[in-house]
């Protein structure tokens, strides 16, 4: 009777452990899942925006074109071109007047709607115009072609004329502003504390603080930005600067924390090497460990830069959401970036803006993948081991 | 003469900087005049020019600060033309004087390096002004909110319905944040619902059971998980994860909104997973093996090992990693701006909209209200609550970690 008991008991030990072994392998692969699920579904809906309808159309530059870009083109096609195309014919002629009288048989942008049909999405054609689109693509006047536009074009009101150069050239301008701060700050804060802060309370006030600093919500940076920067020292709203100066003040615990580890792991007698020579402290930190740690600093420096592109919440809180077709041409002048361009677009309801934010977010995460494997072949080609 | 303040930056570089040049010039070359031959020399002419760039570059940058502080608290308004030509005549004067002192007796590295240190300094307090900038600026705010709301309207009150504080009117019963702090409290649940098991299962096999070669694998790929811009989460919750929720829920006969609190919540638990696994797996890791190996020499399963030997051993270390997690997670923003809804729902649903504290403080300033209108203002109030309780957490983490840790030689 005991040994069956105990037999029972063992069996149910065994079978708990082999549970146990097979919950912790399904977290992870159910993390990985969704790793999958997402990329795939994100790449699934961007893919199309990468393509964009194209219809070849006859342009008839005729004076009524003046006006109304609109009677340039045969009544039945000028709904499904786009009004992108059309709007700009009677600035045309105004700049060259020779065109008037003359047509040309060209490709243009076709309307968003006409995309969406060709891409087989849903869309608000009606009937007549499905034939009509139908039957221009079988005379090979309606393609699919790629998408330059989406990489060379700002905002718009309308989908297919849409693009994140603005928003990436915004992004630029902030990471220069966030750079040029929170570098030279951070790794001051992190040589004094390293090399020569006295022990006192200040200073572990500063450190407790620094890691404290890392774990604030980063919305709250945007209420500092919003009251200090913007309100208090009448910095532009929706700058590049006011967004770098926040972002900057994000960075910061970021590149002190690894700008410290990469200090700690020089070895005592480098330092007693170049005092031994006779160099003051200054001295041994300019010739020595700043060029030993240097590899780590700027590991730490595109991580944190990283994370800066891709943050959005402090950003809208200091206005840099606004529409704003055009990139910015100062660092004071209105500027969007990426993830505003991503947030603004998701907001829309027009369908052919999911497409294009799922294609924003391919950007954005390409640029953020470039920055980390940046940092991770920097950090394995010169990271020093002693 | 009235500049904006990118030109008169331009300025004060095309004027200073270049006779910051002149003078590291003037004194090196000065340390090779006549005078000095023959002398014992206290510095390199290198000190010498650095000195006198010292003395060119600080008063026109101590006399442009004044400018810039009178400007900002209100006392004077420096034109912009005045202030460029006071900084250029100021680092004239400083260069003559900086290389007219340049002499053999003077010790002007000491000199230097005495101001460099100092910079540093000023430089590591920095982080304390900008926590001191947070505080101050969102209570400041916070303060002139609860001169119009009472504290205690805002504490217990249940409707939140901004758009009814018209100025002039009362605003008692409009400012009830108890939704809001419902709403963040439910998904920052559902958050950890998803986040704590898969997290601490995820750093369990990581540490205990998977091979070097699996290890090598997942723990980069989890790592991504954390590198994701929120931006992106909160598209994926909006257009991927709401609409399967609510296919769901009608699979089961119920009826789910498309801002239900579920969807933002499970993936910000997903956000949140390497937070959890990173930090839980570093405090295993520190287990002594010699803990492992006395419980499997008594007999014991691997996981009977982990549940009442390793577990118990490394708790304070992911008690504190749980409420590093729960302050991410109350003060993440875009998931929920993007996923949950904007009405203020007090309910025990999480199928139906809810709103947390973060997105009304977005809805505050996007909007287009006047700053001082009562409810730009009641997102400083939102925003003093958010950090109390985030600075809360995470003092709290650190105190878990410093006092519970077990120390093993």
């Amino acid at each position: 009777m005991q040994a069956h008991v105990s037999q029972n008991y063992l069996k149910k030990r065994a079978g708990r452990d082999k549970r146990f072994i097979a919950f912790s392998y399904a977290a992870i692969l159910l993390a990985g899942a969704f790793l999958v699920f997402f990329f795939v579904d994100i790449v699934h809906s961007a893919w199309p925006a990468f393509e964009q309808a194209e219809l070849r159309v006859e342009v008839n530059y005729n004076d009524q074109a003046r006006k109304m870009g609109d009677n340039a083109l045969d009544e039945n096609v000028s709904y499904l071109v786009s009004r992108g195309f059309t709007r700009l014919i009677p600035n045309l002629l105004r700049e060259d007047p020779s065109l008037l009288g003359t047509s040309e048989d060209k490709w243009v942008l076709a309307d968003s709607e006409v995309d969406q049909y060709l891409k087989g999405k849903p869309n608000r054609l009606r009937k007549a115009e499905r034939q009509l689109v139908d039957t221009m693509r079988a005379e090979g006047r309606a393609r699919l072609a790629f998408n330059k536009g989406f990489f060379l074009n700002g905002d718009s009101k309308l989908p297919e004329m849409a693009g994140i150069w603005a928003a990436a050239v915004g992004s630029l301008y902030v990471l220069i502003i966030t750079l040029a701060f929170s570098f030279p700050l951070g790794v001051a804060t992190a040589i004094y504390l390293e090399e020569f802060a006295p022990d006192n309370r200040l200073m572990q006030v500063v450190e407790v603080n620094i890691n404290n600093l890392a774990a604030i919500p980063s919305i709250l940076f945007g209420l500092l930005g919003l009251s200090i920067f913007i309100n208090f020292m009448g910095v532009p709203r929706s700058s590049a600067l006011v967004g770098g100066l926040t972002l900057s003040l994000m960075t910061l615990p970021v590149i002190i924390i690894s700008t410290r580890a990469a200090i700690l792991a020089i070895p005592d007698s480098i330092r007693e090497g170049a005092l031994a020579l006779g160099a003051t402290r200054w001295q041994m930190v300019i010739t020595n460990i700043l060029p030993l740690s240097l590899p780590g600093i700027l590991t730490g420096t595109i991580i944190g830069l990283a994370r800066a592109i891709g943050e959005t919440a402090p950003l809208m809180i200091v206005g840099m959401m606004a529409y704003i077709p055009e990139a910015p041409d100062g660092f004071t002048s209105a500027a969007t970036v990426l993830p505003a361009q991503i947030y603004t677009w998701s907001s829309d309801s027009m369908r052919a803006f999911t497409e294009r934010t799922s294609a924003g977010i391919i950007v954005l995460l390409a640029v953020m993948l470039l920055m980390n494997g940046a940092a991770i072949y920097l950090r394995n080609k010169y990271e020093t081991k002693w | 003469m009235n500049l904006d303040t990118g030109t008169i930056f331009f300025y004060l570089f095309c004027g200073v900087l270049p006779l910051a040049v002149v003078a590291y010039f003037l004194a090196t070359r000065k340390t090779f005049s006549p005078s000095f031959k023959g002398q014992q020399m206290r510095s390199t002419p290198g000190s010498y020019g650095w000195y006198a760039v010292v003395w060119t570059l600080s008063p026109a940058m101590l006399g442009s600060l004044v400018a810039a502080l009178l400007k900002l608290t209100g006392v004077a308004d420096v034109p912009g033309g005045a202030l460029v030509a006071a900084a250029i005549i100021l680092a004239a004067a400083g260069l003559s004087v900086g290389v007219a002192t340049v002499k053999p007796g003077l010790r002007a590295r000491q000199v230097v390096e005495r101001l460099i240190v100092k910079m540093l300094f000023v430089a590591s307090l920095v982080s304390i002004f900008t926590t001191l900038g947070i505080v101050l600026s969102v209570t400041f705010e916070a303060i002139k909110f609860f001169d119009m709301v009472s504290l205690w309207d805002f504490i217990t009150g249940t409707t939140w319905n901004p758009d009814e504080a018209v100025p002039g009117r009362g605003t008692s019963g409009v400012f009830g944040s108890v939704p809001l702090f419902a709403g963040t409290f439910m998904v920052t649940a559902i958050a950890m619902l998803v986040a704590v098991p898969i997290g601490l299962f995820s750093a369990i096999c990581m540490s205990e059971y998977a091979s070097p070669a699996f290890r090598k694998v997942a723990k980069p790929a989890l790592e991504i998980l954390a590198g994701i811009p929120t931006v992106v989460y909160g598209f994926f919750a909006a257009i991927t994860v709401s609409p399967l929720v609510v296919h769901v829920a009608e699979y089961f006969g119920l009826q789910a909104d498309f801002t239900n609190a579920l969807s933002p919540g499970l993936v910000m638990g997903v956000m949140i997973i390497p937070l959890i696994s990173s930090l839980s797996d570093d405090v295993i890791n520190s287990v002594p093996n010699s803990l492992r190996e006395g419980a499997l020499a008594m007999g014991a399963y691997r996981s009977e090992t982990i549940k009442n030997v390793i577990l118990p051993a490394a708790l304070p270390g992911i008690v504190s990693a749980f409420l590093l997690a729960v302050s991410r997670a109350v003060g993440e923003t875009m998931i929920v701006v993007m996923a949950a809804g904007l009405r203020a729902n007090l309910t025990w649903n999480p199928l139906e909209g809810m709103t947390t504290v973060t997105v009304r403080i977005v809805d505050a300033f996007t909007g287009d209200q006047a700053f001082d209108s009562p409810e730009t203002l009641s997102a400083f109030g939102l925003g003093l609550v958010l950090l109390v309780v985030t600075l809360l957490l995470n003092v709290i983490s650190l105190v878990v970690i410093r006092r519970f840790r077990q120390q093993y030689e």
